[in-house]
């Protein structure tokens, strides 16, 4: 009686499920705000265009892994995906996302600039579409840090003048950087000493000084939350999270411009794919990577458009109705000590110190 | 039946067949019903469940990347010997450039340097460096390549490196065990590893031990409210035990969110000391992101693991029969320790294998309340699959966590037997 | 429960002493939230031996008693520390008129056994406020969560706004947020379509294997439990990763080969592997029922005639029915409240609720989770009612008279 009924309920489903699966893609990006300003700048009018139903699958912090797991598989359910430019250049070079050719399959701007062109150094590897520009940043309690509040990114390792717990991410990038321009490494040379051994260890020693005094954290909500809760005092996040914090949510939170490590974030199209799925994948990247699509994003979150035509198409928040340029990251004004992140440093040391800096978090 | 009293033969049944054999087939259907009846479940499990896992642990002792990436250089290796403390010949070399233009063209030598790493820190940027380089080269016309490639990377010039590669080359390996107990594959055998790689031991124990005080909190905590809800009439008892199982109904993640709430140190149970005095506001207590953070909360997470069965083994105690001790002139604490302590005990054990099984196993609730120094192996694992990539070694790490608890599993079906827990 | 134990009033001098000391506890809380413990405990014994002493000799009206108690600690509390205050102070003055006449009465004997000393009978309460804490610490959590759910930020944190009752700080959006958006409806629905079906595999299958267990005759009894149970006893996340390969062939080859409808064969593996996760807790309590079962039923309804299925359903399934329903409750939960494997298993067009919950708690803090919590809490408070009430009329059925 019960397998019947099982039976029937599955056939049910099954014409069900039938019934929706016309055209679809799956889109994997990282959840929250985020996926809502790609929602709204970008999966929707596309919906609309071209009829197709987009599904959101909010993985991107486990890509890497997942994409290996179902390369391995032969069974790929992602059609587009948004990592973070480090991961795209290893799934890139293990040969799990496909190779993009700027010039033929993105849009070229407005005034004719070719893609290839209008992206510049920002086209960091061969499967990546760069979609925004971040930068990872400290944010501070404004009523927790006295009455000098920090001025530069070494405030972090200062425990004497900003006692207190401070929030760092759970991984070496980032914060080996930190750890070397305040133990007094030139910022020029920082990825030179961070090559050698020695130079690991260095970075490691200065983290060690503030080791007790760290939250370390794994998901993007979670120094916002730290934040709001007077938890710490100061702490690593990605700049659009405080600008959520400050100005949507009234903290009493400030953020720092300082040393910022400028990241960029895009999108991949896994390798594999059928040749339909890849068409659609192909048609929506041609669609949400061209100059209007990317400074419509800019209204929802404050990232910075990766195009340069862009740019100056950057208007105001949707909801709030502030001005957006001067809280992107790509402000002159904001650049000023930007940190440049070194990419081909990063895709071939990553392994190494990774290991490393988790060996050393266990002790 | 006159027939059979005659007869001197076998004593026969019914249809003349005789009793023994006709027993013998009862028996034998009953045996095959029963089988019948298990058979479905069992084969699912076992195809969907266990041979799944089996080939997951499998992953545990696999290693025929290094050999499949680099054929030709693993054979030319046979002849090389790793204690000569010498550089390779050429003909290493040679097959190395052969094998590694196939690799880069296939996007293959990144993963092995990947691979590589996880024994040797250093392999992986090595591999990529090189690999760039090597994409230009032909093997047939550009040799010879010994100057070539150290002059590419020095690693090249170093015996190590290609003493990595040949003592890894086997397509069954020991090292993910080895490294999983903090020692490494070397050419002269198993070795410790060096001194701040030995994280995994330290692990292990201190999953074993935080389980234990786990365990051993939540027999403190269930065993007077198992004992409050056995003797409370059923009406009442049940009702109180809504507010066991509610816990228990609410998902896991809100549960852990909740202590993350309350432990922190602008959290509820810190504010309210502050609040009403009795910790000064710059001494609040640290009780998260420590072992102290993931001993609550998951003390409470898996209490009514401890409280279920507990309770319905003391259910079963008569009250007879500490009246009768107590009648006898027994004091409270003799009638408790000598009458009803000890038929109490298979409660014990039947919610402490659980809560411990359980326990060693948890990994979402320490990751989120248990920081660095409260994390357990289960999070290792979990880093291993999901960052890491090092799937070999969260394979071996499972494998003898798994083996630990089947360990338990035994014995705990020695001592009370499986089928006599029972959830509520 | 009918009294036990005839009851009489205490002499004042036991009642005062108590009284006091009761007071001094409670006191040495207020007094180190307001600057002196010392004159705190001094204050609240002094004032709670005087209001004892007054209700008793002067007043002797129980009723009014109570409503000055309350009403004065309530109006006190909120003049010391605000409305939140002003709530314990309405609590403390309800327990304390309770107290008085408690111990002043002499009720706190009338449900025990006569012959108890006084000692015993100060143990007795003193178990009971032991149990009372451990209780506490139970449901915390969800004491925790059921406020933030109502929190009218987007953080999981309680405002000044919220700790002074102002309603500003208090606000429905997350329920608001979680009836409206798509994500948490699509997700809700989905578990809704998993779990019930899942359950329903291992119920049957595991309802069936635990009978076959449970006759006397199983060759390899011990091994066959073993396996059957190991979903349970796996760590999670590597019964993940196997699993997803295991169902990634399946499910290419039932797409592939069978030409299967993508969707449904996205559904077919989560069921599949959650209804195996679900299989050894329908297992242990089927069988745990099972052991104490009168086999002689079954031999009688044979005897007049059934065959095994109207044996089945007619003799032995009413009456294990209670270990079944728990059985499938243990199994529905499992499934309604597992993340990682369908995180791995699942693709985007099955996420369930408890996926959506993880991402509501790493990308984005969304106090909309504690909603969902909240409404699930409610939602298990009326199941786990009618459990009680499935338990008391198979009681009934079975003429065993409720104890």
């Amino acid at each position: 009686m019960k397998p019947t009924k099982t039976l029937l309920t599955a056939a049910a489903l099954a014409t069900a499920a039938g019934s929706l699966s016309a055209e679809e893609m799956t889109i994997v990006s990282w959840g929250g705000a985020y996926s809502k300003s790609q929602l709204k700048a970008y999966h929707e009018p596309y919906s609309e265009k071209s009829g197709v139903t987009i599904l959101n699958d909010d993985s991107s912090a486990e890509a890497v892994a997942k994409l290996r797991a179902m390369n391995e598989a032969g069974n790929i359910t992602w059609d587009v995906v948004d990592v973070v430019a480090a991961d795209a250049i290893r799934l890139c070079d293990e040969g799990l996302a496909m190779e993009i050719d700027p010039d033929t399959m993105l849009a070229p701007a407005p005034d004719g600039t070719s893609a290839a062109d209008d992206f510049g150094d920002l086209l960091v590897s061969d499967c990546f579409i760069p979609q925004i520009v971040y930068s990872t940043t400290f944010g501070y309690r404004t009523d927790l840090v006295g009455d000098t509040p920090p001025a530069d990114v070494c405030a972090v390792f200062d425990l004497e003048a900003y006692p207190g717990k401070r929030s760092l991410e759970k991984r070496a990038i980032n914060n080996m950087e930190w750890a070397l321009i305040c133990d007094g490494v030139a910022k020029d040379d920082v990825y030179d000493v961070l090559a050698t051994p020695e130079g690991q260890d260095q970075a490691l020693a200065k983290l060690g000084t503030i080791k007790d005094n760290v939250v370390w954290w794994s998901a993007g909500a979670d120094t916002p939350q730290l934040l709001a809760d007077g938890e710490i005092i100061m702490g690593s996040t990605y700049n659009g999270r405080l600008f959520s914090v400050i100005e949507e949510q009234n903290q009493p939170v400030a953020m720092l411009w300082d040393a910022q490590i400028f990241d960029l974030d895009g999108w991949i199209i896994p390798a594999g794919l059928s040749e339909e799925r890849q068409q659609r994948a192909l048609d929506y990247i041609m669609f949400a990577t061209d100059t209007q699509r990317l400074a419509d994003q800019a209204k929802y979150i404050s990232y910075g458009p990766a195009r340069a035509s862009s740019a100056p198409l950057v208007g105001q928040h949707a909801e709030l109705g502030i001005d957006m340029a001067p809280h992107m990251p790509t402000d002159p004004e904001n650049a000023k000590n930007t940190f440049l992140y070194n990419y081909e440093f990063w895709a071939d040391y990553r392994d190494d110190i990774e290991a490393k800096f988790q060996a050393w978090l266990a002790q | 039946m006159t027939d059979a009293s005659q007869n001197a033969g076998p004593m026969l049944a019914a249809d003349g067949t005789p009793l023994k054999q006709s027993l013998a087939r009862s028996l034998r259907r009953q045996k095959l019903r029963a089988l019948l009846l298990i058979s479905p479940l069992l084969l699912f499990v076992m195809f969907s469940f266990i041979v799944p896992i089996a080939s997951m642990l499998f992953r545990s002792v696999e290693n025929g990347m290094v050999a499949e990436t680099l054929p030709l250089t693993v054979e030319a290796l046979q002849s090389w010997d790793t204690q000569s403390g010498e550089l390779p010949e050429e003909a290493v070399y040679d097959a190395f450039v052969r094998d590694m233009v196939v690799a880069v063209e296939n996007k293959e030598h990144t993963r092995l340097g990947s691979r590589l790493n996880y024994e040797e820190t250093g392999m992986s940027s090595l591999f990529r460096k090189s690999g760039r380089k090597l994409k230009k080269m032909d093997p047939e016309t550009d040799g010879p390549f010994k100057e070539q490639l150290i002059e590419i990377h020095e690693g090249w010039g170093d015996p190590q490196t290609w003493s990595v590669i040949k003592t890894h080359s086997p397509a069954v390996t020991n090292g993910y065990f080895l490294n999983a107990v903090d020692m490494r594959r070397t050419p002269e055998g198993a070795q410790s590893q060096p001194e701040d790689k030995r994280i995994l031991i330290k692990l292990f124990g201190r999953t074993l031990f935080m389980s234990l005080v786990i365990t051993a909190s939540c027999i403190l905590l269930a065993y007077p409210v198992s004992y409050l809800l056995a003797t409370l009439p059923m009406r009442v008892s049940n009702l109180l035990m809504i507010l066991v199982l509610l816990p228990f109904w609410t998902s896991l993640l809100v549960r852990t969110s909740a202590w993350k709430v309350m432990l922190q140190q602008q959290g509820v149970i810190n504010e309210t000391l502050v609040w009403l005095g009795l910790v000064a506001d710059d001494a609040r207590l640290i009780i998260i992101n420590n072992q102290i953070g993931t001993i609550i909360a998951m003390t409470h997470i898996l209490l009514p693991f401890m409280i279920l069965p507990m309770y319905s083994v003391m259910q079963t105690i008569p009250p007879t029969y500490t009246r009768a001790a107590k009648s006898m002139g027994a004091t409270n604490w003799t009638t408790f320790w000598r009458i009803y302590f000890p038929q109490s005990i298979p409660g014990i054990g039947a919610g402490s294998i659980l809560v411990f099984i359980l326990a060693i196993g948890y990994y979402i609730t320490p990751e989120i309340v248990g920081g660095t120094k409260g994390v357990f192996i289960s999070n290792r694992i979990a880093y291993h699959i999901s960052s890491s990539l090092n799937w070999g070694l969260a394979a071996a790490l499972g494998t003898i966590l798994l083996a630990v608890v089947l360990l338990l599993y035994w014995v705990y079906d020695k001592i009370v037997g499986i089928d006599n827990v029972k959830l509520g | 429960m009918a009294a036990l134990t005839p009851i009489s009033r205490k002499p004042m001098s036991v009642v005062l002493p108590a009284v006091a000391l009761a007071g001094a506890f409670a006191g040495m809380f207020v007094g180190a939230g307001n600057g002196s413990i010392p004159l705190g405990i001094l204050g609240g014994a002094v004032l709670m031996t005087g209001l004892a002493w007054v209700f008793i000799n002067v007043l002797k009206n129980e009723q009014m008693a109570r409503w000055i108690t309350i009403l004065g600690f309530g109006i006190a509390g909120f003049l010391l520390s605000g409305p939140m205050g002003g709530v314990l102070g309405l609590l403390g003055g309800w327990f304390f008129a309770w107290f008085i006449y408690w111990l002043y009465e002499g009720r706190y004997r009338q449900k025990l056994l006569p012959y108890l000393t006084a000692k015993q009978v100060f143990y007795h309460y003193l178990f009971r406020v032991i149990c009372g804490a451990i209780f506490v610490f139970l449901i915390t959590p969800i004491l925790v969560v059921l406020p933030l759910s109502f929190n009218a930020q987007d953080f999981f944190t309680f405002t000044p706004e919220m700790l002074r009752l102002d309603p500003e700080g208090y606000s429905l959006k997350h329920y608001r947020d979680f009836f409206t958006n798509n994500e948490w409806q699509r997700s809700f629905k989905n578990s809704l379509i998993i779990a019930p079906i899942a359950t329903v595999i291992s119920v049957s299958l595991g309802t069936l294997a635990a009978i076959g267990l449970s006759q006397s005759h199983v060759p390899g009894r011990r091994a066959i439990m073993g396996i059957l149970i190991s979903p349970m006893i796996v760590p999670l996340i590597i019964s993940a990763t196997g699993m997803f390969f295991f169902y990634s062939d399946i499910g290419r080859f039932l797409e592939g080969t069978l030409g299967m409808n993508k969707n449904f064969v996205g559904y077919l593996k989560v069921i599949l592997a959650h209804a195996v996760l679900g299989i050894p807790f329908v297992i242990i309590t089927v069988t745990a029922t099972l052991v104490g079962f009168d086999r002689s039923l079954t031999r009688a309804a044979a005897n007049m005639g059934a065959g095994p299925v109207r044996t089945f359903f007619s003799i032995q399934m009413p009456l294990i029915l209670p270990g079944v329903i728990s059985g499938g409750l243990f199994a529905f939960i499992t499934s309604f409240d597992e993340v990682v494997v369908v995180l791995f298993v699942g693709s985007a067009s099955q996420k369930t609720l408890p996926w959506q919950m993880f991402t509501g708690l790493r990308e984005q803090i969304s106090p909309t989770i504690l909603a969902v919590a909240t409404i699930l809490v409610v939602l298990s408070i009326g199941l786990l009612a009618t459990v009680e009430l499935l338990r008391r009329r198979s009681e009934r059925l079975r003429g065993l008279s409720p104890a």
